[in-house]
């Protein structure tokens, strides 16, 4: 897959999306839009194709860098506590400051996600087994107890279902005013593009690194700060969106190799693409209703992680 | 009299045992050297049926393995394998009756009891035998191990590099342990060992490998021989004599 | 030893005797067949649980593992909420409990059966490859049923949310009586068994070269540990973390390896979770919270704990 191919995908499909929804906006009628067309397109859509685009860059992209981080890879935020810890931020915040700001509660989770993932690293380093399959499954289960804890909170406080909408990835929800923190993303990632090879090399292990001359701890720190600041975001704008930090970086190896930092364009690409058909997928299957990207990507996310565990286990990992 | 007949097993479509046929005498120490990812260990775990074979077959005492109930093996075959690392609260007593499991199913009886004992002061465990696994160092771990497959009370006992870590005091006498099982209680073990000098001192046959299949198979005065070694491990060996044994200096 | 399993009995029974008889007031028509009815069905799941995850402990030769991740929480909710979704809530409470209890126990088997069939056809299976497929199975579920949760009608949720949660208020008779001879039948086929736990716990080579059949012992133990668990979800409800914890203060307080002392002991420290904890939901929380959300919190932040205490 070229990168051309997929620059040309992306077009298309953003093309799509905006011109896909119950009130009907036709490509012909872009220059003579009427009041009404121009707020849906400004207010709804164009926000809608900003986020997906962005959630799914960002979202693919912090997965790499986890899996290198950790060198295992099954490892992303949906296998390894951060989005659970994100999610269990949110909480607090809520209870907290009673009607918390979008930027209290991102501060929030963020702080909850950079100590969940930082826990989970420092489980890794007590794990003296260290297999392939075990890593994601100890993630998972690290990611069960903390979404436990977080349900001992939101019964108590009655707030289950408030917090059921932060489990559920979901862009029909998304429109002008509500979403602009997701830009915080972009910075975030041009961070993690100039230091890609830095993280490749931490990823060979804290003495490999610091005989090469890296400073170990800093670069993982910042890796884990790019990670948890990225999932706090997304999950507070769109919801959970499983399983796709792990997917496109390891589809993106296959036919691509292992250089973090050639991948990295390729990663973000292929991320917003392959979100982006998923949402219009959802939005088209039941018109005029609607199927959430939490479900859609759930679903065929899950149908490829199972793939890659196979074609993995087939190619003795 | 173990019997191996055309053994062979693939990972994917690489063999990693190609065809081999061999047989193990009665009352010897046999050992399996060669280089890395020869084949040895494969073929020891498939002999003692950890391992399945994709083909050939494995005779004991002239019963095919695979044929024989698992447990009746039990009785006649007994393996270690390297990487013991298990992870319970075990002392060394309860690791050597695990030993006699074969014959009483967990239940021990007062005969078993004395199995064990006698494994113990065999392998000169009798100030431990009350210590926890983890408290050991791996000479007196492996000890522990040796001591539980003797509780077994096998005719043939199959070890998988059992002098991995250890240091040279505990090689020796892990070493002289195995000869004096052979000379007094007439057991029938095989080794695999990266050690050649070991090899060359102690056993009484050697099975070369390499890439799956045997170089060559006898005495072990026929292949600690510069010749033999050279096809196996494609490096020049000089062998010189010392008091009746053959050393390999392989150093330069 | 003895003496040490002793103590969790004595500390059990204490429990129990509080559960039934506390604030009695001598109303005792009323309140002994409720209460005997909790406590029995206490004493069933927690056993069942214990059992179970100590069981696949050993055969994963993992302390950190639990059957109750393999997705089938996941699943009996996926279940619960197709059949809100399809038949309204009214079915939950109208349908007859056996049928929704022989449904959902039957889907869980048939699940962990055909991913057992699935993973185990290929050589060198791995269980902890069995345990994050099933997981991953669990996330499927958990999407759909989430999507379907959004689109039921608020006040049909409500009715949705308590299955959601482990509950012992409610437990249905019937359903008790099927599940005590659905549990006696498996422990009777799982007696001949026993004998092998303790070599299990070895690890694979050591097992087989001491003579036990290790596919066919493994295989058949993990069935019983999959019905086990499905039982004990549809009879009350999902409790993840439960096995986790009691199995690890099992072997943390009794230090052995003996299988026959673990699981008794496992049992009864379950037993003393589940009473303690549901005396505390009746008297310290007045019912405003249930008993799985405080045992997965306890439980998840012991075993957080132990992780980070772990040896390097």
């Amino acid at each position: 897959m070229k990168k051309r191919y997929l620059i040309l995908a992306l077009v298309i499909f953003s093309i799509a999306s905006v011109f896909i929804g119950v009130s009907n906006i036709s490509p012909l009628d872009l220059f003579s839009l009427t009041e009404e067309e121009l707020q849906v397109l400004f207010v709804s859509r164009v926000p809608r194709l900003v986020s997906i685009v962005i959630a799914g860059m960002s979202m693919s992209i912090i997965g790499l860098i986890m899996q290198q981080l950790t060198r295992n890879k099954f490892v992303s935020p949906t296998t390894a506590g951060t989005m659970d810890s994100a999610r269990f931020g949110i909480l607090i915040a809520l209870m907290v400051f009673s009607n918390a700001t979008p930027i209290q509660k991102m501060l929030v989770a963020f702080i909850f996600a950079l100590l969940g993932t930082f826990i989970f690293m420092k489980i890794l380093d007590r794990i003296k087994f260290k297999d392939v399959i075990f890593i994601p499954l100890v993630g998972l289960m690290f990611g069960n107890i903390v979404s436990s804890i977080t349900t001992f909170f939101a019964y108590k406080n009655d707030m289950i279902q408030n917090m059921a909408s932060w489990l559920h990835g979901d862009f029909s929800l998304i429109i002008k005013g509500q979403y602009e923190m997701i830009y915080i993303s972009i910075p975030l990632l041009i961070i993690a593009y100039l230091f890609a090879n830095k993280f490749t090399l931490a990823g060979m292990g804290e003495e490999f690194a610091i005989n090469l001359g890296l400073n170990y701890k800093r670069v993982v720190n910042i890796g884990l700060v790019i990670v948890a600041m990225v999932s706090s975001v997304v999950i507070l704008t769109v919801g959970t969106i499983p399983f796709l930090g792990l997917i496109i970086p390891n589809i993106v190896t296959i036919y691509h190799g292992d250089n973090l930092k050639k991948n990295l364009p390729h990663t973000a690409l292929l991320g917003a693409v392959f979100v982006l058909a998923c949402d219009i997928f959802g939005r088209v299957i039941i018109y005029p209703y609607e199927i959430s990207i939490g479900l859609t990507v759930g679903v065929i996310g899950s149908a490829i992680f199972i793939y890659l565990l196979l074609r993995g286990k087939a190619h003795g990992l | 009299m173990i019997e191996v007949k055309q053994l062979s097993k693939k990972y994917g479509s690489k063999y990693v045992v190609d065809d081999v046929s061999l047989t193990i005498e009665k009352g010897t120490i046999t050992s399996f050297i060669g280089p890395n990812g020869a084949g040895k260990s494969t073929l020891l775990s498939m002999i003692s049926r950890l391992l399945s074979k994709d083909a050939g077959e494995i005779y004991i005492d002239n019963q095919i393995v695979g044929q024989v109930k698992s447990n009746e093996l039990a009785k006649k075959i007994s393996i270690l394998k390297q990487a013991n690392h298990i992870d319970i609260r075990l002392t060394v007593r309860d690791l050597v009756s695990f030993g006699r499991f074969p014959y009483s199913q967990g239940k021990l009886t007062k005969e078993d009891w004395i199995y064990v004992d006698e494994a113990i002061e065999y392998m000169e465990l009798e100030d431990l035998q009350d210590r926890y696994l983890d408290q050991l160092s791996g000479g007196q771990k492996q000890r522990a191990f040796i001591a539980m497959v003797l509780a077994q009370n096998t005719e043939y006992i199959l070890l998988d590099e059992p002098l991995n870590n250890l240091d040279m005091k505990h090689s020796v006498q892990i070493m002289k342990v195995l000869r004096k099982l052979v000379d007094e209680k007439g057991k029938t073990i095989v080794i695999v060992i990266h050690d050649i000098n070991f090899a060359s001192f102690y056993s009484d046959h050697i099975v070369a490998l390499k890439d799956g299949k045997i170089v060559k198979k006898g005495p072990t005065a026929e292949i600690i021989d510069s010749c033999v070694l050279k096809c196996v491990y494609d490096m020049d060996i000089c062998i010189q004599d010392i008091n009746e044994n053959k050393m390999c200096v392989y150093f330069s | 030893m003895k003496a040490k399993l002793g103590v969790l009995a004595g500390f059990a029974l204490v429990l129990i005797a509080l559960f039934i008889f506390m604030d009695a007031n001598g109303n005792w028509d009323y309140v002994l067949p409720r209460r005997g009815k909790k406590i029995l069905a206490i004493i069933l799941t927690g056993g069942a649980i214990a059992f179970s995850t100590m069981v696949f402990q050993t055969i994963t030769n993992n302390r950190i593992l639990t059957p109750s991740i393999m997705g089938l929480d996941s699943l009996y909710m996926l279940i619960q909420t197709i059949v809100v979704f399809f038949f309204g809530s009214t079915s939950l409470t109208m349908i007859n409990k056996n049928v929704n209890f022989a449904i959902s126990v039957s889907v869980m088997i048939l699940f962990s059966g055909l991913l057992y069939k699935f993973l185990f056809r290929r050589e060198g299976q791995n269980v902890y490859f069995l345990l994050l497929v099933g997981i991953i199975c669990g996330t499927f579920f958990q999407s759909m049923s989430s999507f379907m949760e959004v689109l039921i009608d608020p006040n049909e949720f409500q009715n949705l949310s308590d299955k959601m949660f482990a509950s012992f208020n409610n437990v249905n008779t019937d359903l008790l009586n099927l599940s005590i001879v659905c549990f006696g039948a498996i422990i009777l086929y799982f007696m001949k068994f026993t004998k092998y736990l303790d070599v299990l716990s070895l690890g694979r080579d050591a097992a087989v070269n001491l003579g036990v059949d290790y596919d066919f012992v493994v295989k058949r133990l993990l069935i019983v540990v999959a019905i086990l668990i499905s039982i004990a979800t549809a009879l009350i409800g999902p409790i993840t973390f439960l096995g986790l914890l009691v199995a690890n203060v099992a072997h943390q307080f009794l230090r052995t390896h003996k299988h026959s002392i673990l699981i008794t002991g496992s049992i009864l420290i379950s037993i003393i979770a589940l009473v303690g904890g549901q005396l505390i939901v009746e008297r310290v929380f007045t019912f405003s919270t249930t008993i799985s959300v405080i045992i997965n919190f306890v439980g998840g932040v012991y075993f957080i704990y132990l992780l980070l205490k772990g040896k390097k």
